[in-house]
Formats: C-alpha cells, structure tokens, sequence
C-alpha cells in the first residue's frame, strides 16, 4: 500500500537535501509525540483506578446522606421539604474550575468553595435542628465527593480525546509520512544514480567513438599513401611495353602528357 | 487541538440536578440550589407525573447553559433518556450519575463507568497478554 506512494518532486541534489531534513523531523516529531502519549496514558491509567475506587465510595456516601435526610425528616416533620423548597434563592455551594496541564493538555479541575450564608440556618429551628444540620454536613460531604469525582471524570473524556488524538497523529507519522518520505528519498537517489550512469555511458560513447575516428583516419592516410604508391608503381611503364612508343615520341595516356627527349618532337600520339 | 472545545475558567459556576425530591431536597439543603432573576431554577424534581419530554428540555438547557459546570442526574432518570446522556460526549459540563434512595445503584449502566469499565479490562487483558 504505502510502497508505491512517493511525493511528486523533482530528483534533484537540493530536493534530496530536503527530504532528508524532512524526514529527521518527522522522525524526531514521531519520538517526541509517542513520549507525549506515554505520559498521557500514565496519567489517564492512574484517573482510571481513582474513578472506580471514588464511584464505588459515592454509593456509600449517598446512603449515608439519604439516610440522615429520613432521619431529619423523621425528627422535622414531612413538610421540612417545602420549607427547604422555598427557601432557594442564591447557591452557597459553587463549583470553581481551573486548568491543570499535563504533558500539554489542559484538564480543567473543579473544587467547590462555600460562597455566602446558607437560607437554611433557621431550617428545623422548632424541632429537629440538629438532625437537619447533620443532614446537610451529610449532603455537603456527598457533594465534596461529587465534585471530586465530576473532576474526574472531566478528565478521563478529556485525556481519552487527547490520547486519541495523539496516537492518531504517531500512527499518521509512523505509517504514512515517514514511509512516503522514504519511498520519495529513494527514488531520488535512484533517478540520481540513473543520471550519473547515463553520464557515464555517454562519456564512454564519446571515448569510443573518439578512438575509432582516430583509427579511421590513421587507415585512411596509410591507405592512402598505399594507393599513392601504387599510382606511382603502375605509372611507371617500361618503354618496350608501350606499342607506340617505337614511332611517337610524345605520348599522352589518361591524360598526361608524356615527354620522350630522345623522340622527335613532332611526333605525337595519344593512348587510349 | 482545534476541534477541541474551550474550557471556560469561569471564576463560580453552578451544580444543577434532575433527581428525585428527597435528593434534590438534601441537596439544596446543602445550599447548591440557584434561582435566577426570572424564576429559573438550576434543578428539576423528577416524580411519577414528570414526562420524558420534560426532562430531556430540562438535561438540554442545564448542559447547553454557560454557568453550570456539574450536572447531577440520578440513575433512574439517566436510564429514562439514556440516549441522550449518552450521544453527551462533552467534558464540560461534566454529566454526574447518581444513586437515588428507591433505586440501588447499577454501576454496569453509567454511561462513563461502563467505558472506564471496559477500558480496564481491556488494559488487564492486556497486560496479562505481556
């Protein structure tokens, strides 16, 4: 799958260069961001145990709470509920959050913090005062607990998102960029060593090439200072041989003219 | 991290409830609840004529709202619009599934424990495979 796949560059010396440089930053993104993950995924094991230890201790704090409401219930009277219900104006109990930073992810944290006076202080003022005071410590500690654990959880999705992300972008890295990378750098030094050879083909051709051009010319001139030779050889014609000879004393053959001193001059003749 | 959703540094922010009275009861006797300037409440008291309709307006305005942080909702009600809560995939507000008196609590239906769940047990599988 991923051998055929290469960027669409030029081979060049320079292109080569900078893939090269490419793929060590890919290699060291690819290190730092498996660290990154890592150390998430410490992070995130560690909130897993907290989560199912602190839901497991939220059951036992809710009875406890519910508990202590039927018992101000019991000692207030039923109708304690709707003076509870009425008395809602501004919450006491808030919830701040702030961010904690781990290995570059923000996870926010909430704490809860009390924030002015509860309506509820005269609540159970008749009877039962004590109960329903117990009953709201009971409530305020579920709470703590809750938030706790709201905290938590906020946690958990968020690192889960974050080491997704991550490990999609070290997959990413690993699987795809730096194999293209590779395959890119490869094909360069391929064309590169191609060219180079073509060069070297060339300069060879023309070596040879040279060399019998040389050969050629050296034939050439001994052939032709064969031939002149032998041109002069054969045009050296005895005088018996030639049939007019004995009556002319210039002769013309292939187109020479040929003087004979010892002939009369006026005699002449032409060989075909 | 751009599709990431923003996490709001809000100096205060609110918990909300969709639970049954006497939780709802013990908790604003705690001092959590929250009416506003046009008489809307930060909590919704689920009882045996509350429609689902009802409570699903209520789960969307608390988790859509900006000043809310923590959403308590009790089991049984979760169970009620269990789609809902589970399509809610945000971490904030953070979604709090709580045990109500009449209904004991079943950790194998939260929607996050169930996840934490199996992501544990796929980690000791895991490791085990080592």
């Amino acid at each position: 799958m991923a051998q055929n796949q290469r960027l669409t560059v030029v081979p060049t010396v320079t292109m080569l260069g900078v893939m090269k440089s490419r793929l060590v930053g890919a290699t060291r993104g690819h290190a730092l961001l498996k660290k990154k993950s890592d150390a998430l995924t410490v992070q995130f094991r560690q909130i897993l145990k907290n989560i199912v230890t602190t839901k497991e201790s939220m059951g036992e704090v809710m009875k406890d709470s519910s508990f202590a409401l039927i018992e101000a219930k019991y000692v207030a009277g039923e109708n304690i509920k709707h003076i509870v219900l009425e008395n809602v104006q501004n919450a006491s109990i808030k919830v701040r959050s702030r961010q904690e930073n781990i290995a570059g992810v923000k996870i926010p944290k909430f704490e809860y913090f009390t924030d002015g006076e509860t309506k509820n202080d005269l609540t159970g003022l008749a009877r039962g005062g004590q109960q329903v005071q117990q009953c709201r410590a009971a409530y305020v500690k579920a709470i703590e607990l809750l938030v706790e654990l709201a905290s938590l959880q906020t946690s958990f999705l968020t690192l889960d998102e974050a080491i997704k992300t991550t490990n999609r972008r070290v997959n990413a890295l690993e699987n795809v960029v730096k194999p293209r990378l590779e395959n890119t750098i490869t094909y360069i030094k391929g064309e590169l060593d191609e060219l180079e050879r073509e060069d070297f083909f060339r300069l060879k051709k023309i070596q040879g090439y040279k060399k019998r051009e040389i050969e050629r010319q050296l034939a050439a001139s001994k052939q032709f200072v064969e031939e002149q030779f032998a041109e002069k050889a054969s045009n050296f014609v005895p005088v018996w041989q030639i049939p007019s000879m004995q009556s002319h004393s210039k002769i013309k053959w292939k187109g020479f003219t040929v003087n004979y001193p010892w002939k009369d001059r006026d005699t002449e003749d032409v060989v075909k | 991290m751009a599709n990431r959703p923003q996490i709001r540094t809000a100096a205060s922010a609110l918990i909300a409830m969709i639970a049954d009275e006497d939780t709802v009861v013990g908790f604003l006797l705690a001092g959590v609840g929250n009416v506003d300037l046009r008489r809307k409440t930060n909590y919704l008291i689920v009882d045996s004529k509350t429609t689902i309709k009802q409570i699903e307006d209520a789960f969307k305005e608390f988790t859509s709202r900006e000043d809310i942080a923590i959403v308590l909702i009790s089991q049984y009600v979760a169970n009620r619009i269990r789609f809902l809560v589970d399509s809610y995939n945000k971490p904030i507000p953070a979604i709090l599934e709580i045990p109500s008196k009449d209904h004991p609590y079943d950790p194998a239906q939260d929607s996050v424990l169930s996840r934490v769940k199996n992501l544990v047990s796929v980690e000791s599988v895991a490791s085990d495979r080592r």
